[in-house]
């Protein structure tokens, strides 16, 4: 049957990992592709890596760090932040990424997902969805709002009706943040996760608020999620990828255990 | 050397950069000659079936394919290209290679687990496979190993002897088939991790002999 992903992200800005707090006082802790092949080699499933380089002519720097990830880790990577073309999509996809995943770009443009969908194939077409609660009303009715620029710019488009839209136009996959629960390590948002997952038929993977073990074992049973993203929990040392997966194990969730 | 079939079906970097890896010289190539001359033929893909099958005949490739597994040339299919390697898909309705007799099939839906849950398809993700039959290049994998998939359709070979290992998402399908030269994988040995890995070193090093 299959496993429950846990999936480390790593935000990388000029070359370089960070890890955010609700988006501010970004750290410098280290180097991608170092990282990268730590987690592999710790047991990962899969890593996403967001680039958050401000300067988009510097983008060769993350294309770069892509390339040489690619020629140490044998599991699919994902790339995001500043994906705004198909031309984006191909650099990074050639140079060995797995999957792209676009976030403000789609909402500004949906179209961006059935070409890129079309260009490469939705398996690669990852949908970053950044999520606030909100008032439920007529134009939210899930009291789920889309957000942009880490939450500080409201869209008007309900979360739910955003999923399904994304799915119908060939994303293969959805990585939803709770920008109320990232960086609070205390849980991941456990209403809008299974509201989300229910009503597509694309996977889902849970981001933002991974405190304890007990948030994670939450989200993959009750919160539907297909896979889990961590990142200071990892990052800090809070716990290896192994004792993550031990502790799910031993509680009778399927995970990926080849050591 | 190996020869990566490249036909445009996806991205072949990660394919390409896993052989290398391993120390094996490879070549990412659609060339005639070079596949005639290689040792053997990784034959990789993703995208859709009939795409992917007008891409082949456009370039020559199908006729080669055929030559060469008859030529008893050790042939790796990888998810794509351990599907149009059979009769037929239901995906673009695409007549295939027919190095195998047998269909490619869509995911029956709604699909369930054991535990009642909603499957989703595409079947995406790390999974086990349960070989039937001890095979050379599956030397060294453990029961409990897993492999990524990701696809919508999956080979079903019409013979029950061509149907090595099997894997178990709502139904049980046909992951890993193949016989005599030829060994095909529905999921990435190349995105698969060490387990991955060990299945393209044993792929590399393999006669193209298997005794069913």
């Amino acid at each position: 049957m299959l496993s429950k992903r846990i999936i480390p992200c790593l935000d990388v800005r000029d070359g370089k990992t960070t890890k955010g707090i609700k988006f501010k006082e970004n750290v410098d802790i280290g180097d991608p592709v170092e990282m990268a092949r730590f987690y592999y080699e710790e047991g990962a499933d899969e890593i996403v890596f967001y680039d958050i380089t401000a300067s988009s002519d510097r983008r060769d720097i993350m294309i770069d760090v892509v390339r040489r990830v690619a020629e140490e880790i044998f599991i699919p990577f994902s790339v995001g932040g500043g994906i705004r073309t198909i031309e984006d999509m191909r650099q990074v996809l050639l140079a060995g990424a797995e999957k792209v995943s676009v976030n403000t770009a789609a909402i500004e443009d949906p179209k961006i997902i059935a070409e890129g969908a079309k260009a490469f194939g939705s398996q690669c077409i990852v949908l970053g969805m950044d999520v606030k609660k909100v008032e439920v009303s007529e134009k939210i009715p899930s009291g789920y709002e889309m957000v942009i620029h880490g939450g500080r710019t409201y869209m008007g488009i309900d979360a739910i009706a955003w999923a399904k839209e994304a799915e119908d136009l060939g994303a293969g996959e959805i990585c939803l943040n709770s920008i109320d629960a990232d960086g609070t390590q205390q849980g991941y948002e456990m209403t809008l996760t299974p509201l989300i997952s229910e009503n597509v038929n694309i996977p889902v993977i849970a981001s933002g608020g991974a405190g304890d073990i007990d948030h994670i074992y939450d989200v993959l049973t009750e919160g539907k999620a297909d896979a889990a993203l961590v990142a200071s929990i990892v990052h800090y040392g809070t716990y290896t990828i192994k004792q993550i997966k031990d502790e799910l194990d031993a509680r009778g969730v399927k995970v990926r255990m080849w050591w | 050397m190996i020869a990566i079939i490249d036909y445009k079906a996806g991205n072949l970097r990660s394919v390409e950069l896993a052989v290398r890896k391993l120390g094996f010289a490879c070549r990412v190539t659609h060339s005639r000659e070079e596949i005639s001359e290689s040792e053997r033929i990784i034959f990789p893909g993703v995208g859709a079936a009939g795409k992917a099958m007008a891409d082949l005949k456009h370039l020559g490739l199908d006729n080669v394919l055929t030559k060469e597994f008859k030529a008893q040339k050790p042939i790796l299919g990888i998810c794509l290209g351990a599907q149009i390697i059979l009769e037929s898909s239901e995906e673009n309705s695409a007549q295939c290679l027919g190095l195998i007799q047998g269909a490619v099939k869509l995911f029956p839906q709604p699909l369930v687990s054991e535990e009642n849950e909603r499957l989703k398809i595409p079947h995406m993700g790390w999974n086990g496979v349960y070989l039937r039959e001890e095979h050379p290049v599956f030397k060294g994998i453990a029961a409990a190993d897993e492999f990524y998939f990701v696809h919508a359709y999956y080979p079903l070979p019409a013979s029950d002897n061509h149907v090595i290992g099997t894997t178990d998402y709502g139904i049980e399908f046909p992951s890993v088939i193949g016989y005599e030269n030829l060994i095909a994988m529905q999921f990435h040995p190349e995105k698969s991790g060490p387990a991955g890995l060990r299945i393209l070193e044993n792929f590399c090093t393999w006669d193209g002999r298997y005794v069913e």
